[in-house]
Formats: structure tokens, C-alpha cells, sequence
């Protein structure tokens, strides 16, 4: 089902970026309300991250659950590590969570990149 | 039996909730009238007590495995513990409006 060259691709993806959704749609236009609220939440910390739009690459969408055994989309990785989906996200965002998190990833992420 | 009910059955079983409502919100979605596609469901159990969302969620998730494999393409998810459920005063967050990416495309 899933081949070794699209688990590859996705887990370069996930180990290349600090931040990363799968989404439905763009950040600009997502395709999917659950997709739409998560997106809203991330743009909300105020930084940069990377989307990967599942709809364009079908193969990715068919992959990316067994991934991390994640049955449903958007999906929100951050550090290599699944963070989980709009309800998740959501939450987390309310409660401050959210923003604490991508913070500290994103600060990691620069501080790496300056080294 | 319907899906609805396949859901309801599973998580009682699983989780015997002090609270729980399986909400078809199939209609607010662009599929077909009496579908049964996109669900939430709000969890009252104090068998979640101690876990964070995340495995929170993945017990749902692996309960209801075999319906997300089917037909349920959406599955919102709210868990909470008795206490934490008080604390909200029994109310679970609305699901977001559909934005119109259909299943096929």
C-alpha cells in the first residue's frame, strides 16, 4: 500500500522541518474546515512553517496515517514528533500550549541553523 | 445497524462513559443527504485520567479503527475526565464549517 520511497520522502519532510502540517489546501486556501482551524491556530504563534498539501499529493495522503497511526487530516508534527490533529491543536492553542511549543521549535530550529 | 450506533456501541464498551454523545455531522458537509460520514464524538471517562490528548485521542481512534477505515471520513474527537468535564460545564467545542474539499478530490 504504502511504498518505502513515499515513507521516505515523508519522513524527510518531517525530520527537515521543525514545524510541519499536512494539510487539506493551502494555509492561503485550505479545502477543509479542520484544516482551516488548525492552520488558523499555527499562523497565530507567528512563525514560519512548512505545509505539505495532502489533496496535490495523493500518494503522501495514502502514506502519511500509517505513519505515525494517525487516521485523519490535518496532522501538525513538530521536532519529528506528532503533536495531532484540529481537535488537539485546538486545545493546545487555547490553553497557550500551542504557542509555547512552536516558539521553542522555532527558536531551536534558528539557533541550529546559525551553527 | 447504523454507524452511529456501531460508534456509540464501541465506545461504551471501551470506555464506559459517564457522558457521551455521538453527533452525526455528516450535513454540514457536501455528501449526500442521510450520509454518515463525518462525526463527533464528546468521551466522559475517567479511563482517560492521566493520559495527554494525544493518547487520548489514540484510543478513540484504534476503537473506532475498522469505521475510519470505512466509511467516516471525519472524526472529531473531545475526551475528558469527569472532573475536567465539570470544569467545562458539560459543554465540548463546536467542529469547524465545512470548506468544501470534497472525499475524491
Amino acid at each position: 500500500m504504502s511504498n518505502p520511497d513515499v515513507m521516505e520522502s515523508i519522513r524527510g519532510q518531517i525530520e527537515g522541518n521543525a514545524i510541519i502540517l499536512y494539510m487539506k489546501g493551502s494555509p492561503q486556501a485550505p479545502q477543509c474546515g479542520f484544516s482551516a482551524q488548525t492552520v488558523q491556530c499555527l499562523m497565530a504563534c507567528g512563525e514560519k512553517f512548512a505545509y505539505v498539501d495532502v489533496l496535490s499529493h495523493p500518494e503522501i495522503r495514502a502514506a502519511l496515517p500509517s505513519y505515525a497511526s494517525w487516521p485523519t487530516f490535518p496532522q501538525l508534527y513538530v521536532d519529528g514528533e506528532l503533536v495531532g490533529g484540529c481537535d488537539i491543536v485546538t486545545e493546545m492553542y487555547q490553553t497557550g500550549e500551542l504557542a509555547t511549543l512552536i516558539k521553542a521549535a522555532a527558536e531551536r530550529a534558528a539557533n541550529s541553523a546559525a551553527t | 445497524m447504523s454507524t452511529a450506533s456501531i460508534i456509540e456501541q464501541k465506545l461504551t464498551s471501551r470506555f464506559s462513559p459517564s457522558h457521551l454523545e455521538v453527533i452525526n455531522e455528516s450535513g454540514n458537509h457536501r455528501v449526500p443527504p442521510g450520509s454518515e460520514t463525518h462525526f463527533k464524538v464528546v468521551v466522559v471517562s475517567d479511563a482517560f485520567a492521566g493520559q495527554r490528548l494525544l493518547g487520548r485521542h489514540r484510543l478513540v481512534n484504534d476503537t473506532l479503527a475498522t469505521e475510519l477505515a470505512g466509511g467516516v471520513h471525519a472524526l472529531a474527537i473531545h475526551t475528558y475526565t469527569a472532573a475536567e468535564w465539570e470544569a467545562k460545564h458539560g459543554a465540548a467545542p463546536q467542529s469547524p464549517n465545512c470548506a468544501g474539499g470534497g472525499r475524491g478530490e
